[in-house]
């Protein structure tokens, strides 16, 4: 992983602050699915760049490679046959780890350090930090994160963060043949994203749009769809958000949760000592608010 | 495209599609097949708002980002075509007056010329002998001095113009839909799409592959696009041309050098048992310019056949001995006027028939290849020995396996053919160039040395070559003198340097060349490069392998290495990368793109203008210093004729005298086929197809097999070669069947279940992938099932390899002109397996 490059903006069930100290953009994946043809060189340039080995698949009646990601797949072209008024399509969207601005993984994770994002809005793994617990697979709403059996640690798309750390685009953007795939600050790729919708829009697809939903802090994968007003029918869920119990255990300003745990404890030992009995802890935090995007100058 | 156009190859190229307006992809899946070049489709619609039109027997990865999808049943493209022909004479949707100035719409054809509509035959059909047994009336009316006659009106009866639009007047929108299975509605929104380029400042491109040569009117298949693209004033122009998109990296480089039976490298015609001399054979093979305005290239034919024969006997070949012509071999005449055919299908028709000791297949795998892997496996069983060079061992070097061989109810004991499997290095092993589908000529350095004991190609040839030599030279033969003969003068003949063969390719001069109108001059010294066509000699003076790859080699040096990327005229043809035959010219026919005064259709996208001296743009497809007329616009002679290759000086619409099967395009139905033809259900078929006879070559009735079915390629593989690949094998593990949901219904096929399809040649089983991306549809009054499957698996190979041969299905039905098989359309019975 490429920790000690890239600065931190977050860490996992960390106390110490992290350590910002310029301005990063946050960087971010086109998909335009509406000039991807599915051809899966993406899925293959992911594996061979994190050297993961091939899976073994079965043909179940669908062009999709597989049904689902797994912890040495992590970037999978779902495909979906449609069909309303508006006539048949076939679409094609890469899925992979959206790399939430307010990822609902990392505040799962219990795992001190195991899931990190950087400033440049990277969300990784750090595999040798992982407990196995799989609380981030609850915590994350697009299903993304896959445990190994192997190694009992949980792998997702790294958005390639060690090319990126060297000024490389990822391997998915590289291997691309039909430019569909981009990558860039999302906010250059938000306009490039808007662009493309208005010509979509002109061409007869009045619902086009951009996928980047406020639920989870945005995304760092900015998705233009031609059915923007239906994104489950691309397999995307319509307003994605962080699950409540993930919420109300892990959203509170981290340090407070940590100091709420030390103090717990202490407490509870006072408590102990001088009552000698215990009663359950009533939830009353009420909804979360995140902090603000940590940003020093 | 070479009897429409001159040439045939893409006539623009891969960079250029980004310049079009409309692009139809059509017997093609190019997002599948071709994504890389795909690119420039999807730059044109993000770029210049250009809308993809996709018409295909499925809705598949191109119609999935399509702009316009309609689906239409198999082998019916030329009355698809044929009713957009139709709907652009009809609706005033085709450029006139570029048809009158580079078409041969104005020609006026023989009397005895005609189509009977009822028997769906052309003038000269024997009816006893059930061929065309005399073309001379599908020819023009030639004057005194033996040029067409032309009406610059187009309005005589007899004009190319009329002719056309009759015949095409039986291809309306309501055919087309009875014939092809879509609705007429859907018919004219395509049509209304694709047709809106005849505008001069429109531009439209047609990307096709082999989705129209695996038919058996295939070559018509691609005139009657041919035609269309001349209406609609689409071809030499940027964003337009009628492009083949090639499916290997260098299928191109293996045409244009000669891969054929028929032809020698540079297209030069092989030559036939009558042609016993030079003079003979270069008169045979020259054509005599039909128009006065006509430059005819081809009348310089001799100097090209002189330099290959000064490239293939170098020494040997001398001008008293017509230079060595005598050791060439001629094709035998199996009849009065028809010759031996050693064309893919035919190899393995005489090998069945035990007309072969042996074979040699480099880099192919016949056996999977097909067509009907069952005959194919007949005939290898019966052949001396097989030497097969591949990377992996593969079905063709392991036939013999009692598994494979099994598919013809033999045994390993049943066969004595000798094999012998000789490790071959890959592409990426070797130095070298690939020819891609845009005609450029590329380098290629070696990345990696081959495995083992893996040797390049040429490496493999010259060690069987030089033996063989050594043989024949000890102890003589059969036709020895050629083999011995034979200019072998590389540095290292055990191990011929590519850099070496590309110079010969290219040529030089072995005397001082002297220029032809001052023979004083010396044009080009001795042991130059040449750099020119025209810097070859007819007198023995130039050696050149291929003469059109002159100018790729030259005095400046390899320019196959180049990689400039300027791009100076913005429309991207970057000038400066690699090396572009013919002659580096990006856009062929490119005269075109200007009108009868030399300014550019459109300015925006101009490709090549008069200057006043000379024509400026692209390297003109002309002679570069050729004023065009002056007369008033609207007159027919342009100055020079814009179709430089062809004796007309201008496109074929009329195609005379060439084709198996008449000058214009006629819908024929497949060999099989679900219904008659709508057209004369008394001659449904091609008339001109022939037949193969052995046991193996059998065809099917609807009745029996109702259900039509296509064969083709994922992008996640390439042929039978990356089943070997456990990442490939992973993105497509296993052989299936796309099935309508439809048919499975009715069939009771759940999704994923395992079907076996069978046709009259054999079956096969997989997992049924039921879908709704095939639509049962109606064609001729009756419900029409279409189904299909690709064809990338078979015994070796990664993952389960369940025998999953496509080509067990296909039929050995070849086309009449180019003798390519109809992969892509047959009947088939489908069950639950």
């Amino acid at each position: 992983m490429a920790g000690n490059t890239l600065e931190l903006k977050r860490i996992s069930a960390s106390a110490a602050p992290p350590p910002g100290i310029r301005e990063t953009p946050v960087l971010a994946k086109y998909i335009d699915t509406t000039t991807c043809i599915g051809c899966k060189a993406c899925e293959v340039a992911c594996q061979q760049w994190n050297d993961l080995p091939p899976e073994t698949t079965v043909q179940i009646g669908t062009y999709q490679t597989m049904p689902d990601m797994t912890a040495n797949f992590w970037n999978l072209i779902r495909f979906s046959e449609y069909e309303d008024e508006g006539g048949f399509h076939w679409f094609m969207r890469k899925d992979q780890c959206m790399h939430c601005g307010d990822p609902g993984c990392l505040k799962a994770c219990p795992a001190p350090g195991a899931i990190v994002q950087y400033v440049n809005g990277i969300v990784d793994f750090q595999q040798d930090q992982c407990i196995g617990c799989g609380y981030c697979m609850a915590g994350c709403p697009f299903n993304i994160p896959k445990l190994s059996s192997k190694t009992k640690t949980v792998y997702k798309c790294t958005l390639c963060v060690d090319r990126v750390a060297v000024g490389l685009e990822p391997a998915c953007i590289k291997a691309c043949p039909t430019g569909c795939l981009q990558f860039g600050t999302k906010a250059q790729l938000l306009e490039i994203a808007a662009k493309r919708v208005g010509q979509l829009r002109e061409g007869g697809f009045k619902e086009a749009g951009i996928y980047d939903p406020p639920g989870v802090g945005g995304t760092s994968v900015v998705t233009v769809l031609a059915h923007a007003d239906r994104p489950e029918i691309y397999g995307l869920p319509a307003n994605p958000s962080i699950p409540l119990a993930v919420s109300f255990w892990k959203a509170p300003l981290k340090w407070l949760g940590n100091i709420a745990m030390i103090g717990g404890i202490v407490g509870t030992a006072i408590h102990y000592l001088r009552y000698g009995a215990k009663h359950a802890e009533g939830h009353t935090e009420g909804p979360a608010e995140r902090p603000p995007e940590s940003r020093a100058s | 495209m070479a009897a429409t156009f001159g040439r045939g190859a893409m006539t623009n190229g891969w960079t250029d599609i980004a310049n079009a307006d409309v692009i139809l992809a059509m017997g093609g899946n190019p997002a599948e097949n071709h994504p890389v070049g795909f690119r420039f489709v999807m730059d044109a619609k993000r770029n210049r708002n250009a809308k993809l039109v996709s018409v295909d027997p499925r809705y598949n990865r191109t119609s999935a980002v399509s702009d316009s999808f309609t689906q239409i049943r198999v082998g019916t493209d030329i009355a698809f075509l044929g009713g957009l022909i139709h709907f652009a004479l009809t609706r005033g949707r085709y450029h006139e007056e570029y048809v009158r100035l580079f078409t041969n719409a104005t020609f006026l054809i023989k009397d005895g010329y005609a189509f009977d509509e009822e028997a769906g035959l052309f003038s000269g059909w024997d009816a006893g002998k059930k061929a065309y047994a005399d073309k001379s009336s599908w020819s023009y009316e030639l004057d005194a001095q033996g040029y067409a006659r032309i009406d610059a009106a187009m309005e005589d009866p007899r004009s190319v113009f009329q002719l056309m639009k009759k015949h095409y007047a039986r291809y309306t929108p309501e055919m087309v839909s009875t014939i092809c299975g879509c609705k007429a509605e859907d018919f004219i929104r395509a049509a209304e799409l694709i047709t809106s380029t005849y505008k001069a400042d429109k531009a439209g491109t047609i990307l096709y592959a082999l989705g129209w040569t695996h038919h058996s009117s295939s070559v018509q298949l691609i005139h009657a696009a041919a035609m269309l693209q001349l209406l609609l004033g689409n071809m030499g122009i940027a964003g337009g041309g009628l492009n083949a998109l090639r499916g290997h990296a260098n299928i191109q480089g293996g045409t244009d050098c000669g891969m054929g039976y028929h032809n020698l490298p540079g297209y030069i015609a092989i030559q036939k048992a009558g042609h016993q001399s030079l003079k003979t054979f270069i008169d045979a093979v020259t054509p005599k310019p039909l128009r006065p305005n006509a430059m005819n290239f081809y009348s310089n034919t001799d100097r090209f056949v002189v330099s290959q024969l000064k490239a293939f006997y170098g020494k040997a070949a001398t001008k008293e001995n017509d230079f060595a012509y005598h050791l060439h071999p001629k094709l035998p005449e199996t009849a009065p006027g028809v010759y031996e055919n050693w064309s893919w299908a035919y190899i393995f028709d005489h090998m069945f028939q035990g007309r072969m000791e042996g074979l040699i297949s480099y880099g192919m795998n016949p056996v999977s290849n097909g067509p009907n892997s069952r005959k194919v496996l007949g005939g290898l069983s019966k052949l001396k020995w097989l030497v097969v060079a591949e990377n992996f061992e593969q079905e063709t070097s392991a036939f013999w396996k009692p598994n494979i061989l099994e598919l013809i109810g033999k045994k390993p004991a049943d066969v004595e053919t000798e094999v012998f499997l000789l490790p071959a290095a890959n592409f990426a092993e070797k130095d070298g160039t690939f020819t891609n589908s845009a005609r450029w000529i590329q380098w290629k350095w070696k990345a990696i040395d081959p495995p083992g004991e893996a040797l390049p190609d040429q490496e493999i040839t010259a060690r069987i070559f030089l033996r063989v030599r050594e043989l024949y030279a000890a102890e003589g033969g059969k036709c020895a003198e050629p083999v011995i003969k034979l200019n072998w003068w590389y540095s290292n003949p055990l191990k011929p340097s590519m850099d070496e063969v590309l110079r010969e390719i290219n040529g030089w001069a072995i005397q001082d060349v002297r220029d032809e109108k001052d023979p004083k001059t010396v044009a080009l010294k001795a042991g130059s490069q040449l750099g020119k066509f025209l810097d070859t000699r007819a007198d023995g003076s130039t050696l050149c392998g291929n003469w059109l790859y002159i100018g790729c080699y030259p005095e400046a040096g390899n320019l196959t290495q180049r990689r400039v990327t300027s791009d100076p005229s913005g429309l991207g043809a970057y000038p400066n990368w690699s090396f572009n035959w013919p002659a580096n010219r990006r856009i062929m026919y490119n005269r075109c793109s200007a009108d009868g005064e030399g300014k550019p259709w459109d300015a925006t996208r101009p490709v090549l203008r008069w200057n006043g001296e000379k024509w400026v743009g692209d390297v003109p497809d002309f002679k570069p210093d050729s004023a065009p007329a002056t007369t008033p616009a609207g007159a027919h002679d342009a100055g020079m004729g814009a179709f430089i290759m062809l004796p007309e000086g201008v496109a074929r619409l009329f195609v005379p005298g060439q084709f198996a099967e008449g000058p214009f395009s006629e819908h024929y139905e497949p060999a099989e086929a679900p219904i008659p033809n709508p057209l004369h259900p008394s001659q449904s078929a091609n008339p001109a197809v022939k037949r193969f006879t052995t046991e193996f070559d059998k065809l099917g009735e609807a009745s029996e097999y109702p259900i039509v079915c296509t064969t083709y390629r994922l992008t996640e593989h390439f042929h039978y070669w990356t089943k070997n690949n456990p990442y490939n094998m992973q993105l497509q593990p296993e052989f299936f069947i796309e099935i309508p949901e439809e048919l499975a219904k009715e069939k009771g096929i759940g999704n994923g279940e395992k079907v076996k399809v069978t046709s009259a040649r054999g079956s096969i089983e997989g997992k049924a992938m039921v879908t709704r991306r095939i639509k049962p549809m109606t064609a001729g009054g009756k419900k029409v099932y279409q189904i299909g499957f690709p064809i990338h698996w078979g015994f070796l190979g990664k993952g389960k390899q369940q025998g999953s041969l496509a080509n067990l299905v296909t039929p050995t039905i070849v086309d009449p002109n180019s003798f390519a098989p109809e992969y892509k359309g047959f009947l088939v019975k489908l069950e639950k397996a």
